[in-house]
């Protein structure tokens, strides 16, 4: 087992970036969940409410994808399943 | 109004058809036909025991009383699950490699196989999460009072807490028959987590029917819900930034740490690729759960009687307007809720308890008597099923002590606030390598205990642990240990004070402490293999090659994995290391391996005590860890080591081929010379014999005739002499027995000298010089240098072999030595044969032809070195080249 290469092929590159988008995911929600700190005055009103769910579904949203791609690129070839499963 | 009677029969049927699901699960699991119940589906679905009745009553309740907050307990496991790259991966990992058991096993396990902190955790488990129980028993208590008949009959609830008895009694019984069925190894439990998801579909269904009922039934439509929104007494409700922010992080603290929440994301986890499903689908999940709540919140504000109790709206609105099927199906969702949470808690516990509490005193208890005898299996099953049982038994003490306090939410964030403690040292744990096991011990018991006396003792009210006086002003009257104002820090809100509080004081424990203590080597084997799970390390060595018997160690992990499989186990070990039967060889492998298969039915802590006890010592010491750490460097070293061996071998070797070459090269010089020598020898001996018997035989010989045999005699005696001074000269020089007679001399003088003594030879040889060059003043001995020259000049007129052949004679001088090159322009010396003519004995050409004994350039070297000089033949030359360099102390230019 040698060191780990330095630079990747496309493929692998492709996957790390992946993973790098699912790090980041979470970082941008808490950004955006944090918005109504900042207007903590006004509180509740339809518009907010609206707005949370929004960003909500859009994070579900990306993070399907995010999950999907990371799926097909290979990234959880590793998984391991449960014990009985295994030979 | 739905009849109670028929909502009681419906509640029955629904728990019996719980039954029968979890009982095909259960049955289909043991045939292995349960392919369907290990889908991502049904994984994203069992996570939904974080929606507890809290969620499907208490949010309403929530958003009534505060507006918006109520969603950051739903925002804060979204970040975690959609940041599931960065944790829930790795503890998944973490818990499927290690055969992890609960979250007070993974910190047990995590930090050295401690027991004290698998006991702490466990404590922190049951005082946090008993009043969620309570909880739960509280809410459906409520939801069964909503419909209660207010005349008396064979139901009538005059007595809640009968009610709440009768709930926790049934959920005890489920819990028992599918949670501890069998004691399975990997601690799964199928039939439990399908009717889980069953209860997640039934409580989100009925959840949105409500919200349904509410915004397009009674409100009418969106954008008449947006006005009512606006136009209600919530709006304008201003949001709190430190609550926001503070419960946002305790929800996504608790999603990582609740036992339930560990039960279902790590432990049931049947596959680490339902995670990336689950990491948009339980956000998702979460988000319509969410979605009705501020609608049915304004609407039940609005239309309900001011009195009525916004935590049972979800029940209560549709009632009031005549939908008793929404209304039950509402009742079943909260139902549901309330159950899924108490099952996996009270199994999650349960496992705690039994493999943290009991298991630990049994050892110690029977440590004496023979580890042998009896099944602990049954041992292990009853402990959970009390554990179960008082678990239960505690929740529902804690709801009659709390009095049926009011706002669920509140409860439900002391709770989650009580086990978030757990958040440093789980975290720590997994990703930092120098968290110790007494740092954790200080964080947890820290935040534990700061926790207990800001948030959980204050929260019984004034009176009951803590009196108003001591609430008010502190003990003994110190204003700045106020449980809720400690440090003087008053103005917080009481929740966020005991957060913030509580878990700077656990982060800061555990971090410092973590700094100033050294882990034993088990912790730092433990602590590799967590934080580098994905690097495939191999186990470090658990166990060193023990005196144990593999046939005790068969009957222990009988008792506790069951005859069936330890044999099963052992059998394939035995295979694995190539043997028959069901003993294999006590390898350290083999240890670590029987230690996790025992690690996922009692705990790592257990499993490593009871094999320790048969094994007979405990595990690895600082010397085998560091021979593991050191083991790849050694490799590397070893191999660099070889290389370089090796290079130096094939350089030896090289050396060695080019010495035989030169020694078998001389070896036939020398057959050649030894000939040679003895014909050199012999013609003039056999011409001395002759003439001499010729002289002894002969009377009356002219006179004329004896002169001339004499003389021949005489010359061929010389050449005798000759010849032996020669020899004589070269073992003289090489004994460094030589005295040098060192003078000043001019080089041109000793070029001169050996030109004129080699005369006589000269037979058309052209010497050409350079005088300029040849001034050059010398402290050296003259005769011997000059003995060189004649060598060297000679050799020229004997092999140089051009036409016309000519000798250059250049002299250089520089940097203090002076170098003499001679250069003839004959076809010069092969390349073989560079090397050895210098050796004694050498000669290239027919002996003859040379007339010489091969000494004369033997001798130059050794005269040369004895001058502090030396001799080299100068290839590239265009013909034979020997450069004489002499170092040029003491001389000047002339």
């Amino acid at each position: 087992m040698g060191r780990a290469t330095l630079f990747l092929a496309r493929e692998g590159y492709r996957r790390r970036r992946l993973a790098d988008m699912a790090r980041l995911l979470p970082l941008l929600g808490l950004a955006l969940f944090l918005v109504p700190v900042l207007d903590a005055e006004d509180g509740l009103t339809a518009a907010m409410l609206i707005y949370l769910f929004a960003v909500w579904g859009g994070l579900i949203a990306l993070s399907a994808l995010v999950a999907r791609l990371l799926c097909r690129s290979g990234a959880m070839d590793d998984a391991v399943r449960a014990p009985e499963d295994a030979p | 109004m739905i009849a109670f009677d028929l909502l009681v029969a419906i509640c029955l049927l629904y728990v019996a058809l719980l039954f029968g699901v979890a009982f095909l699960a259960d049955r289909r699991a043991a045939a292995g036909r349960g392919g369907w119940l290990r889908s991502p589906l049904i994984y994203t679905l069992s996570l939904s025991v974080y929606c507890t009745a809290w969620t499907f009553y208490g949010a309403v309740g929530y958003a009534a009383r505060s507006g918006l907050e109520f969603v950051t307990i739903y925002l804060g496991p979204t970040l975690i699950f959609i940041g599931w790259w960065w944790t829930l991966r790795k503890l998944v990992r973490i818990g499927r490699t290690q055969r992890i058991t609960s979250i007070a096993d993974l910190i047990s396990s995590r930090y050295g196989k401690s027991n004290a902190l698998g006991v702490i955790v466990t404590l922190i488990a049951v005082v946090g999460v008993t009043p969620y129980i309570a909880l739960q028993l509280q809410s459906v208590t409520l939801s069964f009072a909503v419909f209660a008949p207010s005349g008396a009959g064979p139901w009538a609830l005059t007595d809640l807490n009968s009610t709440a008895l009768t709930v926790a009694g049934g959920l005890a019984l489920f819990t028992i028959l599918f949670g501890t069925r069998n004691l399975d190894a990997n601690e799964r439990h199928h039939g439990v987590v399908i009717a889980i998801a069953v209860e997640a579909v039934v409580k989100l269904i009925a959840l949105l029917a409500v919200g349904v009922f509410v915004v397009w039934g009674l409100a009418g439509g969106v954008s008449a819900m947006i006005e009512r929104i606006e136009a209600s007494p919530l709006a304008g409700m201003p949001i709190q930034p430190g609550r926001w922010i503070g419960l946002t992080f305790l929800a996504a603290a608790a999603i990582l740490t609740l036992p339930r929440m560990f039960q279902v994301l790590v432990v049931e986890n049947e596959n680490e690729r339902h995670l990336a499903t689950a990491s948009w689908a339980f956000p998702a999940y979460l988000c319509l759960m969410s979605l009705f709540v501020v609608p049915i919140a304004v609407v039940g504000l609005a239309e309900m009687p001011a009195g009525a109790n916004p935590d049972l709206f979800v029940l209560t609105l549709p009632l009031a307007h005549g939908h008793d099927g929404l209304a039950a199906l509402a009742f079943l969702g909260g139902f549901s809720s309330a159950t899924s949470m108490v099952i996996v808690a009270s199994i999650a516990l349960s496992t705690m308890v039994s493999n943290h509490i009991v298991m630990p005193l049994f050892l110690s208890l029977t440590r004496t008597s023979a580890p042998m005898s009896g099944d602990v299996r049954m041992l292990v099953l009853r402990a959970r099923r009390f554990s179960i049982g008082g678990v239960l038994l505690l929740g529902y003490l804690y709801y009659r002590m709390s009095g049926g306090s009011e706002a669920l939410a509140a409860i439900g964030l002391i709770s989650f606030a009580g086990i978030a403690q757990v958040l440093p040292a789980l975290v720590g744990g997994i990703m930092w390598r120098g968290a110790t096991r007494l740092g954790a011990l200080a964080g947890l018991t820290l935040g534990f205990g700061l926790w207990a006396y800001t948030l959980l003792l204050p929260s019984f009210g004034g009176g009951a642990v803590m009196g108003p006086a001591l609430l008010a002003e502190g003990p003994w009257g110190i204003s700045w240990l106020r449980p809720q104002g400690l440090f003087g820090l008053d103005g917080l809100d009481p929740l966020v004070h005991a957060l913030v509080v509580s878990m700077a004081a656990n982060v800061l424990g555990f971090v410092t402490v973590s700094l100033m203590t050294f882990p034993d080597p088990i912790e730092r084997i433990q602590a590799a293999q967590f934080v580098n799970v994905f690097d495939h390390s191999s186990a470090g060595p658990g166990w060193r090659q023990g005196g144990a018997e593999a046939e005790d160690l068969l009957l222990m992990a009988q008792r506790i994995m069951g005859a069936d499989e330890a044999q099963a186990l052992f059998r394939r070990s035995a295979a694995d290391q190539g043997k028959q039967g069901f003993l294999p060889d006590i390898t350290p492998d083999f240890l670590q391996r029987l230690e996790r298969a025992l690690a996922g039915s009692v705990g790592a802590a257990t499993a490593h005590a009871m094999v320790g006890q048969i094994v007979g010592r405990s595990a690895v010491s600082v010397e085998d860890l560091m021979r593991v750490a050191d083991e790849t460097a050694q490799m590397m070293e070893y191999s660099s080591q070889l290389e370089a061996k090796s290079e130096e071998l094939a350089r030896t070797a090289r050396q060695l081929r080019e010495a035989n070459e030169k020694l078998t090269e001389l070896s036939v010089q020398k057959d050649a010379f030894l000939s040679q020598i003895s014909h050199e020898l012999r013609t003039p001996m056999t011409s001395i014999r002759a003439f001499s018997e010729i002289l002894m035989g002969a009377d009356g010989m002219r006179p004329e005739d004896m002169g001339r045999y004499s003389r021949i005699i005489h010359e061929e005696s010389l050449r005798l002499t000759r010849l032996l001074d020669d020899l004589l000269d070269l073992s003289v020089l090489e004994n460094g027995q030589v005295s040098l007679n060192l003078q000043e001399v001019t080089l041109a003088d000793l070029i001169d000298r050996a030109v004129a003594a080699t005369g006589s030879l000269q037979g058309g040889l052209t010497i050409r010089r350079d005088a300029a060059a040849e001034r050059v003043r010398l402290m050296t001995d003259g005769d011997r240098l000059s003995q060189v020259f004649i060598n060297l000049i000679s050799n020229a007129h004997k092999y140089c072999d051009a036409e016309g052949p000519e000798l250059t004679i250049r002299v250089r001088a520089a940097r203090g030595a002076v170098a003499v090159d001679f250069v003839d322009n004959g076809s010069g010396i092969p390349e073989r044969s560079q090397a050895i003519i210098f050796e004694k004995f050498s000669r290239l050409t027919d002996p003859r032809k040379a007339g010489g004994a091969g000494l004369g350039l033997a001798i130059c070297r050794e005269i040369m070195g004895r001058l502090g000089g030396s001799i080299v033949y100068l290839p590239g030359q265009g013909g034979a080249a020997f450069r004489v360099s002499l170092p040029q102390v003491r001389a000047e230019a002339a």
